[in-house]
């Protein structure tokens, strides 16, 4: 006889992007595969598809962004979603709620992916419990920004052709960096040999546990690198409380011409922005479009993101 | 009351270097009449009410160095009675309570509040610790001598360390005369600052800033130092990492007299069972390396870490279930003190004796009182626990107010059985 099945609610695993730590190397792959054919769309003259029509998403922004917001926006709207973007300026988190009650919140409107940045490390992963829509990190704290390491492989790919047995020096204030971290982690699973080059304050505790070799040294940490990261570093640090003064900074780590020549020949620059110009590299530098990538990066982070949204949005 | 006789016990006091079958024998006004292997099911008169231990073991109650009650300020977190509660599962029958209330425990007037509380609420005893500076502000100390007179047992500003080294210099110096317990949390603050975690891999993959073991060690050093010229009673409330271990060391080895507590957290624990941003494992000190945790439980056998506290946080669920950097410090631990501390008898990391020890008779010779032994003459305080019972912690299932315990479906061998206080049964487990 048959047993009539209970009338139970199964509640369906929901992915989450929450960073290159939790992701295999298949869904890295997929999600650069799919990216790749959003470049072509991105670069005619209708962008719009309406793959995510009547889906609704939220972007929920903890700290002020100008590029991964708008980047995010964007690749929403081109996907056909209702984006929302709520800046936490004039949202009732000012007024003492708790980001769990926002979770709650906002879960009740029925969204269908939040796409989140938060100033503490971990905010996602405790978002991604309260409610049930996919949730994608777009940088919490110092651990990560895997859309920013995503687009930075697409970005690598499509210069280099590949990414693995490739050389890449991530360099500057990696201590506070979740752009770096990401990038270790993906870079790594690609299959690159990663080299951090950062003056002893802003290098985190046992980062070659992370799989990279450290330097604080440009010349030794270049040598031989096919594709060189930037990295902001913070004004505020640079006053005596990590670093003694922007010029000692730029002296030994700012990237000029002539350090990357220690670098391989046909070495490629990147930098996730905003930029200091003339404090962490060269302005002519970062404008030689033979050697930076840095607009290519702006561009490929629409196609990474609409990737991001169309494989974790709420099926 | 009625005398007492429990037979049948395997009793272990330390404080008498007891290990042996026997019973105990309860006056009418709860104290210990008699004790040990002579006591037998043939010789006890009628009129005892008997009770039989089923050759479990007999204990002194434990005495717990760093509980936090709740009261006054922050009754929803815990309070007298269910603390007591806690306490009793537990096999706790004193605990020195901390002075981090609202408002802080720095006065006289505060000091006779605590104590009534305690004496109309609590059914266990109650220990009051006041603050060693005003307000806890490390600045200006409390009035030692008139604490002392109304009845605290010790001096900590907990969770807060004294920073001003020529502050710390005068409490010690006088502290020094007056012969009271200084109970120092050691922790550099311009080097734990905005820290979340132990410093190391685990900081760096979860991005949080992380506490170095430096930040403790540099305090251990310093009030050591300083101890040399004050010589007064003083004890580190809790110290985390082997770093510190190894200043402790060179420190007794000198023949200096100080005392140390170890949380039950950082000898049971370590950094990676935070796993993904788990907050019920944010403590103060933090968790540290396995290294770590190893070298602590070293630390106890050689005797160079005198006590385990429970360090009894309790937070409710809105300080915990926030974003790592943003919950609050701290967990539960009374009610769990002796069965997560039977775990390093049963994976054999210390001796049953020396565990016993440093949740009894150690404490109380730190705060010089007469509890942790069941010498003759004493009040009867006992503990009865089952030591191969297994069971699964479950945070809904103990009886503190707040639920915020580490080791939430941790499955552990021992149980309290029956917790005896004066002579009374305050707990039984049903």
């Amino acid at each position: 006889m048959a047993v009539p099945k209970k009338n139970v609610a199964i509640k369906n695993e929901i992915n989450h992007l929450l960073g290159i730590q939790n992701l295999s190397i298949l869904e890295a792959k997929e999600i650069l595969n799919q990216a790749k054919k959003f470049i072509t769309l991105n670069r005619s003259s209708s962008k719009k598809i309406d793959i995510l029509r009547g889906k609704t998403q939220i972007n929920l922004f903890f700290e002020p962004s100008t590029r991964t917001q708008s980047s995010f926006d964007l690749a929403g709207k081109r996907l056909g979603a209702d984006v929302m973007s709520i800046n936490v300026g004039n949202s009732a988190l000012k007024k003492g709620e708790t980001l769990i009650d926002t979770a709650m919140t906002l879960n009740a409107m029925h969204p269908d992916i939040i796409v989140i940045r938060h100033q503490d490390s971990g905010a996602p992963n405790l978002l991604s419990q309260k409610v049930n829509c996919a949730v994608i990190n777009a940088g919490d704290g110092r651990r990560e920004h895997p859309t920013q390491a995503l687009l930075d492989a697409l970005t690598i790919i499509n210069r280099k052709g590949k990414i693995e047995g490739l050389k890449i020096a991530i360099c500057g204030d990696i201590l506070h960096s979740r752009v770096a971290r990401s990038n270790i982690y993906l870079m790594n699973m690609l299959g690159a040999e990663v080299n951090v080059i950062a003056p002893k304050t802003l290098m985190p505790e046992n980062i070659e546990k992370l799989g990279v070799k450290s330097f604080t040294d440009m010349k030794k940490g270049l040598d031989t690198c096919d594709i060189v990261m930037m990295l902001r570093i913070q004004n505020e640090r640079m006053h005596g409380s990590f670093l003694p003064s922007k010029r000692e900074y730029y002296e030994y780590f700012g990237l000029t011409t002539e350090k990357l020549k220690y670098a391989s020949k046909d070495a490629l620059i990147m930098h996730p922005g905003p930029m200091n110009r003339g404090v962490e590299i060269d302005t002519r530098l970062a404008d030689d479009i033979n050697v930076s990538l840095v607009k290519e990066q702006v561009e490929l982070g629409v196609a990474v993101r609409m990737a991001c949204l169309k494989i974790y949005c709420k099926k | 009351m009625k005398k007492k006789a429990i037979i049948n016990a395997r009793i272990i006091d330390p404080s008498q270097n007891m290990d042996e079958i026997g019973g105990v024998i309860i006056d009418s006004k709860g104290k210990i009449e008699e004790i040990g292997k002579k006591i037998n099911k043939n010789e006890i008169s009628s009129s005892y009410e008997v009770i039989d231990a089923k050759k479990n073991i007999l204990i002194p109650g434990i005495v717990d160095m760093k509980v936090f009650v709740g009261e006054p300020g922050y009754e929803y977190k815990e309070n007298f009675r269910t603390l007591s509660q806690a306490a009793l599962a537990g096999g706790v029958t004193s605990v020195v309570s901390m002075p981090n209330t609202k408002p802080v425990i720095d006065n006289v007037s505060m000091v006779d509040f605590i104590i009534r509380r305690g004496r109309d609420k609590a059914k266990i005893n109650i220990y009051p610790c006041a603050s060693l500076t005003r307000e806890m502000k490390g600045e200006m100390m409390t009035e030692f001598g008139l604490l002392t007179a109304k009845g605290i047992v010790a001096f900590s500003d907990v969770k807060r360390t004294i920073q001003n080294t020529e502050i710390m210099t005068r409490i010690m110096n006088y502290a020094s005369d007056l012969g009271v317990l200084i109970m120092q949390h050691a922790e550099d603050y311009e080097l734990s600052k905005n820290g979340n975690i132990n410093d190391g891999e685990i900081a760096t993959r979860l991005g949080l800033e992380g506490i170095s073991d430096v930040a403790e060690k540099i305090i251990v050093e310093r009030d050591l130092t300083l101890l040399e010229k004050y010589p007064c009673r003083y004890h580190i409330n809790q110290i985390s990492s082997s770093k510190s271990l190894e200043v402790v060391k060179k420190n007794k080895g000198n023949g200096k007299s100080f005392s140390v507590g170890v949380s039950i957290n950082n000898i049971s624990l370590n950094e990676n069972d935070i796993g993904e941003f788990k907050t019920f494992l944010k403590l103060s000190p933090p968790l540290r390396s396995e290294h770590d945790r190893v070298s602590l439980i070293n630390g106890i056998k050689e005797n160079l870490i005198d006590v385990i506290v429970s360090d009894h946080v309790p937070e409710d669920e809105e300080s915990k279930r926030l974003p790592f950097a943003q919950a609050a410090q701290g967990a539960i631990g009374v009610e769990t003190l002796l069965p997560l501390s039977l775990e390093l008898y049963h994976n054999k990391s210390l001796p049953l004796n020396k565990i016993i020890e440093v949740l009894t008779i150690n404490p109380a010779k730190i705060l010089k009182i007469d509890k942790g032994s069941l010498k003759k003459g004493l009040s009867a305080d006992i503990c009865i626990f089952d030591l191969e019972k297994p069971w699964v912690v479950k945070a809904d299932k103990l009886k503190s107010k707040s639920k915020n315990t580490a080791i939430e479906n941790r499955k552990l061998q021992g149980k309290i059985l029956m917790t005896f206080l004066n002579g009374e049964l305050l707990y039984s487990q049903s």
